[in-house]
């Protein structure tokens, strides 16, 4: 099961309204994944030089205000910090690299949730509508963003197992299926250096990702080497700082839909997810094909 | 659905009524009333609709469709005014499902009767396990369209993806345009005159002036169905 959901605005007079349009759009998924939920949202990003960190703590009362003085001491440079419920946003000047390592070494209970200029990661356990709510989804503003409804199969119903997961700057996936070949990938990506947090099938799709990226590869040639890597069902949708990608697996098990209009484009598991959508009745509406990767985005992604 | 003029109209307005109550009701309908038509408003997607029919009843779907609509259909002939998701007439054994935009996976799945029409596109394993059904498709279809088809008849006015009647048994396929591969035992097979004449009676039927000399019809060659075990590297 799981649900999958994303939108990627043409037209900038609708990105007020983002939050406003995905809200329904993932709550209408709760069928198909009630145990968490979560999406990566994309805007109002930083200057050249800086950083935006999405971060949550399993402790509720660990003090992001303590957090943000300590970066900005270790940094020499002022932490803006802004708290959303579970989580905290943070934009500071930095290389992506420096922070990320200052974080990992001294707050190990600390998770990542995502680094870049515009991304930002909210995810939590719970019906999509709470975990809406408690971010206050329909008020985000934004570029494009995509989503995941969960109904756990292969890990732990946890926030940590919750998509979406973080692939790099600016870069997250989600995941409609479930992968067979998780197991033997970690270990080997894992000798790679590739790190993970959890037993999730779609980390390892995430890290495998990670990895030929950093290796040079574009989002494109590691989608494509992905059809020959990794065994199993799956519908990815990967956000990237431009758009979103989509790809299903050669022999499409998993359900996709895409519309697009002259304002938006969208894809979902199910239809009924883009059916409240402004302008839906007159949408191209189609089924993307297996094994090929689309994309959208201000670049090619 | 012809005389559509001196049909009474009902209304279902799915952001009213569930798509339960609406199937419960037109299974409860009394035998032969058929100068009553329906028409469903506002699908949104959902599931199931006008699922199980068993009437003689005319049916129009003002808008998209979710999975499996008009599934197990007998007798009953139904519009659908928009895409339909997966699914669509699955196992219909009678009467007749049009659909205006696209279709998603498996449309036509084990039917084994009447018509299923689809003026846009269908994807994935359209036809899969026909078996009796015709389907006609004035776009094109994805992959593995009739898989295991045993009886009925498929026509594609566009193309076919990879693996077209893979595994066929007696259904008959007729493509337009390319074909990506072919399935396993499906080969391309001469037009004899009761070809031509079984495919220009479905395209008449619906409307289409297609050249008939443009289509290529592909079946089964019989080598998989009848299994000996020379051909098992075959599977």
């Amino acid at each position: 099961m799981c649900g999958i959901v994303g939108l990627y605005l043409k037209n900038p007079s609708l990105e007020d309204r983002l939050g406003a349009l995905f809200s329904p759009m993932l709550i209408e998924m709760t069928d198909r994944g009630p145990d968490s939920a979560g999406f990566a949202i994309y805007g109002n990003e930083v200057a050249n030089g800086y950083v935006k960190l999405s971060l949550q703590h399993s402790d509720d009362s660990f003090s992001w205000t303590d957090l943000s003085a300590w970066l900005t001491e270790q940094l020499g440079e002022e932490a803006d910090l802004s708290e959303n419920a579970t989580a905290a946003v943070i934009r500071v000047k930095s290389a992506e690299s420096a922070v990320r390592h200052l974080l990992e070494e001294n707050y190990s209970d600390l998770r990542i949730m995502s680094i870049g200029r515009g991304i930002e990661i909210r995810k939590e356990i719970g019906l999509p509508q709470m975990v809406s709510d408690r971010f206050g989804l329909p008020d985000m503003k934004g570029t494009h963003i995509i989503g995941h409804t969960r109904m756990a199969t292969e890990s732990a119903v946890t926030t940590e197992g919750s998509h979406p997961f973080s692939t790099g700057m600016d870069l997250c996936l989600v995941h409609n299926g479930s992968l067979s070949n998780h197991n033997r990938l970690r270990s080997w990506l894992e000798r790679q250096d590739i790190k993970f947090k959890t037993d999730n099938d779609t980390e390892v799709a995430a890290g495998y990702l990670s990895w030929h990226l950093q290796k040079g590869a574009t989002l494109r040639k590691a989608l494509e080497s992905a059809l020959y890597d990794l065994d199993g069902f799956y519908t990815f949708a990967v956000g990237t700082r431009e758009g979103f990608a989509v790809l299903r697996d050669p022999i499409a098990c998993k359900q996709a839909v895409m519309a697009e209009t002259g304002d938006y484009v969208a894809m979902a598991t199910e239809f009924r997810s883009l059916a409240g959508l402004p302008g839906i009745a007159n949408a191209r509406i189609w089924e993307p094909e297996p094994g090929q990767v689309y994309s959208w985005g201000r670049k090619a992604a | 659905m012809n005389g559509q003029g001196n049909i009474e109209m009902n209304t279902v307005d799915l952001q009213k009524q569930s798509v339960r109550d609406l199937n419960r009701t037109l299974h409860q309908l009394p035998e032969g009333n058929i100068k009553v038509g329906w028409e469903v408003l506002n699908p949104g997607g959902k599931h199931n609709i006008a699922c199980g029919l068993d009437r003689e009843l005319n049916i129009r779907i003002d808008g998209h469709a979710g999975y499996y609509c008009a599934g197990m259909n007998k007798r009953a002939d139904v519009i659908v005014a928009g895409n339909v998701g997966v699914g669509v007439a699955e196992n219909m054994m009678s009467g007749s499902v049009f659909v205006q935009g696209n279709a998603g996976q498996s449309a036509g799945a084990t039917a084994r009767g009447g018509l299923l029409v689809i003026d846009g596109d269908a994807a994935a394993r359209c036809g899969i396990s026909m078996k009796g059904v015709d389907i006609v498709v004035k776009g094109s279809i994805g992959h593995m369209g009739a898989f295991m088809g045993q009886t009925g008849r498929m026509v594609v006015c566009g193309n076919a993806g990879e693996a077209l009647g893979d595994s066929l048994y007696e259904a008959r396929i007729y493509v337009k345009g390319s074909v990506a591969s072919l399935g396993a035992d499906c080969v391309k097979k001469e037009m004899r005159g009761e070809h031509v004449q079984e495919l220009q009676e479905l395209l008449h039927a619906n409307g289409l002036n297609q050249s008939l000399s443009d289509f290529t019809r592909y079946g089964s060659q019989r080598n998989l169905y009848h299994f000996q075990v020379d051909n098992a590297l075959a599977y």
